[in-house]
């Protein structure tokens, strides 16, 4: 081992001004991040959770007739697959799998404190993490939803290239993306939120699936604190409450997609307040084990 | 006169872990150089680097590093850099990437990562393996990885929790020379040690531990002086202890020697402890004496057998 002279490094290629820092410091904690969600064994749920409907629609397709006729049913069963399938329980566990893993999973691999010894602010470390969720489950999820949507129009040929380009469809399928990423975040930062308190997210997360499910029939100053109560107002086309289901899509008081998106922004910066709060006190633990 | 920026101070430091001590009513102030963290499991060697580093908050009292808190993280984590005593990295990295990213978690651009990475690596003798995946390192290996993270960013407060763990003799000796040579730079190394006379010949300071106490600190000399004038207890099970008695007599450290009640022991009081040990170790292999040696253990608990313990290399036992 060889002894060069040493020169701290704190003087030179820092970058000084605060803000540059933040965004270096955040954008690096992306790269770390990033990989890692996109490649853990254990996110092999969330792929098989988002994949599996275009599995499904692909069968559909090869199984259904063409004709332009079951154009309106078809979405109609795209929206049905969206709503209950994807924002109530795809995206919803996937969040779970993917956002208490992010704090849980450096505690668990005792990792956590090589970014605490960083001088980097253990905000910044939240909200790059909680970025770098929402990018992984955003992308998985409007990824598999965008494939649903591309297999079940392009198999009505000329009508269906009409309904997405000179139709609805280009609208509707931004609006569903819209929506995906709302969700990741909402929902991305309640798991996060939950992981840094509770060490075992299962019945938290099953509290949490109750409230969303049933938030309907809450007060509505309660239903504000619910991710779905915003999410179900932006979705392009709204369920036909023709099945048991009608609990579920009842809406009670809409809200303008003007509100519903500062809405749900706003509680999901709520909730990450409270987690920067919380990771500021937190002490490592597993050192002594 | 040093400036008291240029210490690490700890002012009335106590941890609590629940209701289990961590460390109680620490009160020290540590110049650059090299600083020794001596005692036994459990002492509080650990969680005073992590109160140090911020990694656990102070339960009462005030820690500072340089002037510095670590409510400024941006500021310190700088300065200091800590090789922690947990043998963990990131799932799936490589020795090469796990410096690297968190150089640039510094702030630090690609080529200034890369450049410090390979320094770092080259440093502690790990080019060879740097692009292999550290789940297939050795112990010694991951050991050097870590302190080549701890070091990458050139810290003026390098914290070293048992550092020397898991090394050959080659790597070890290797190390104590770093350390000695950063510490002659002017930097601070804390580094900690179940035993003094690893570390003893480096340390600038010593700081002696116990259950959570703080039993002795300053320079090296001045705290095995402390000890010697502190004899200690020491009950010796053996075939002739009348016999052993009347050796010992003749030894100057020894300051008493009492038969015990049952009369199969004996109850020696010595100043030096490292001494007493090699002449028993004497009369047990002089076969003339047929001298039967069954149990050595210091025979009071107090802070001066844990002194004993560990200034003394035989560590208690023969
Ligand atoms: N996270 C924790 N929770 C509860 N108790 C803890 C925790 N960390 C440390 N302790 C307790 O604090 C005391 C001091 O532990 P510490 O790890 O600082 O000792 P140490 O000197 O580093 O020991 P070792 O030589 O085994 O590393 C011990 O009694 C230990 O059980
Ligand atoms: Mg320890």
């Amino acid at each position: 081992m060889s002894v060069p002279a040493q020169k701290p490094v704190t003087q030179q290629a820092v970058n000084t001004r605060p803000v540059q820092l933040w965004v270096a410091q955040i954008l690096a904690i992306l790269r770390i991040e990033l990989k890692k969600n996109l490649m853990k064994k254990r996110n092999i749920w969330i792929y098989l959770l988002a994949f599996g409907p275009v599995v499904v629609i692909a069968l559909h397709v090869l199984l259904g007739s063409s004709d332009p006729g079951g154009l309106s049913e078809d979405t109609n069963i795209l929206a049905d697959i969206f709503q209950l399938f994807y924002l109530r329980l795809a995206i919803f566990f996937g969040c779970m799998i993917l956002f208490t893993w992010l704090y849980r999973g450096e505690v668990v691999e005792k990792s956590l404190h090589y970014y605490f010894l960083a001088p980097v602010r253990r905000e910044i470390l939240i909200i790059g993490k909680f970025l770098a969720g929402a990018i992984t489950a955003t992308f998985i999820f409007g990824l598999a939803f965008f494939c649903c949507f591309g297999l079940m129009y392009a198999h009505y040929g000329r009508a269906g290239m009409a309904f997405v380009f000179s139709g609805p469809g280009l609208g509707q399928l931004f609006a569903y993306l819209g929506v995906t990423a709302l969700a990741c975040l909402g929902y991305g930062s309640v798991f996060l939120a939950l992981s840094l308190i509770i060490k075992n997210p299962i019945l938290p997360g099953a509290a949490v699936l109750l409230w969303e499910t049933f938030h309907a029939v809450l007060p509505s100053l309660l239903q504000k604190f619910s991710v779905m109560f915003y999410l179900k107002q932006l979705c392009p086309v709204s369920l036909l409450p023709d099945d048991g289901l009608s609990l579920f899509i009842v809406i009670t008081e809409p809200v303008s997609p003007w509100l519903a998106v500062p809405g749900l922004l706003c509680l999901c910066a709520a909730i990450l307040i409270f987690a920067c709060f919380r990771i500021r006190r937190t002490e490592i633990s597993y050192l002594a084990d | 006169m040093i400036s008291p920026n240029n210490q690490i101070v700890f002012e009335n430091v106590s941890k609590f872990y629940g209701e289990i001590l961590g460390v109680n009513r620490v009160n020290l102030s540590l110049p650059p150089g090299v600083t020794s963290l001596v005692g036994p499991n459990g002492s509080g060697k650990t969680t005073l680097m992590n109160l140090m580093t911020g990694l656990v908050q102070p339960t009462q009292g005030k820690v500072s590093v340089l002037g510095l808190t670590p409510d400024q993280p941006e500021e310190l984590f700088r300065y200091i850099g800590y090789c922690a005593q947990f043998d963990s990295f990131p799932k799936g990295v490589t020795g090469y990437e796990f410096i690297n990213s968190f150089l640039r978690l510094r702030g630090l651009s690609s080529q200034d990562a890369n450049r410090l990475t390979w320094e770092a690596i080259e440093r502690v003798g790990m080019t060879e393996a740097a692009r292999r995946k550290v789940a297939g390192y050795s112990k010694g290996m991951r050991q050097r990885m870590r302190l080549a993270q701890a070091l990458a960013h050139h810290p003026t407060v390098l914290v070293l929790d048992e550092p020397l763990n898991g090394l050959d003799p080659m790597a070890r000796s290797e190390s104590i020379a770093l350390f000695e040579a950063l510490g002659k730079q002017g930097m601070h190394v804390i580094v900690s040690s179940h035993v003094l006379h690893e570390v003893d010949k480096i340390s600038d300071q010593v700081v002696l531990m116990s259950f959570g106490y703080v039993v002795a600190e300053g320079q090296i000399s001045g705290v095995r002086s402390e000890v010697k004038e502190h004899p200690m207890q020491i009950l010796v099970r053996c075939s002739r202890p009348s016999m052993l008695a009347s050796r010992l007599f003749a030894q100057d450290h020894v300051v008493e020697a009492k038969l015990h009640t049952d009369g199969a022991g004996l109850l020696v009081r010595t100043h030096d402890a490292d001494s007493f040990y090699k002449l028993l170790s004497q009369i047990v292999q002089d076969k003339e004496d047929d001298f039967k040696l069954e149990a050595v253990a210091p025979a009071d608990d107090d802070v001066n057998s844990v002194y004993q313990y560990l200034i003394g290399s035989g560590g208690g036992t023969v």
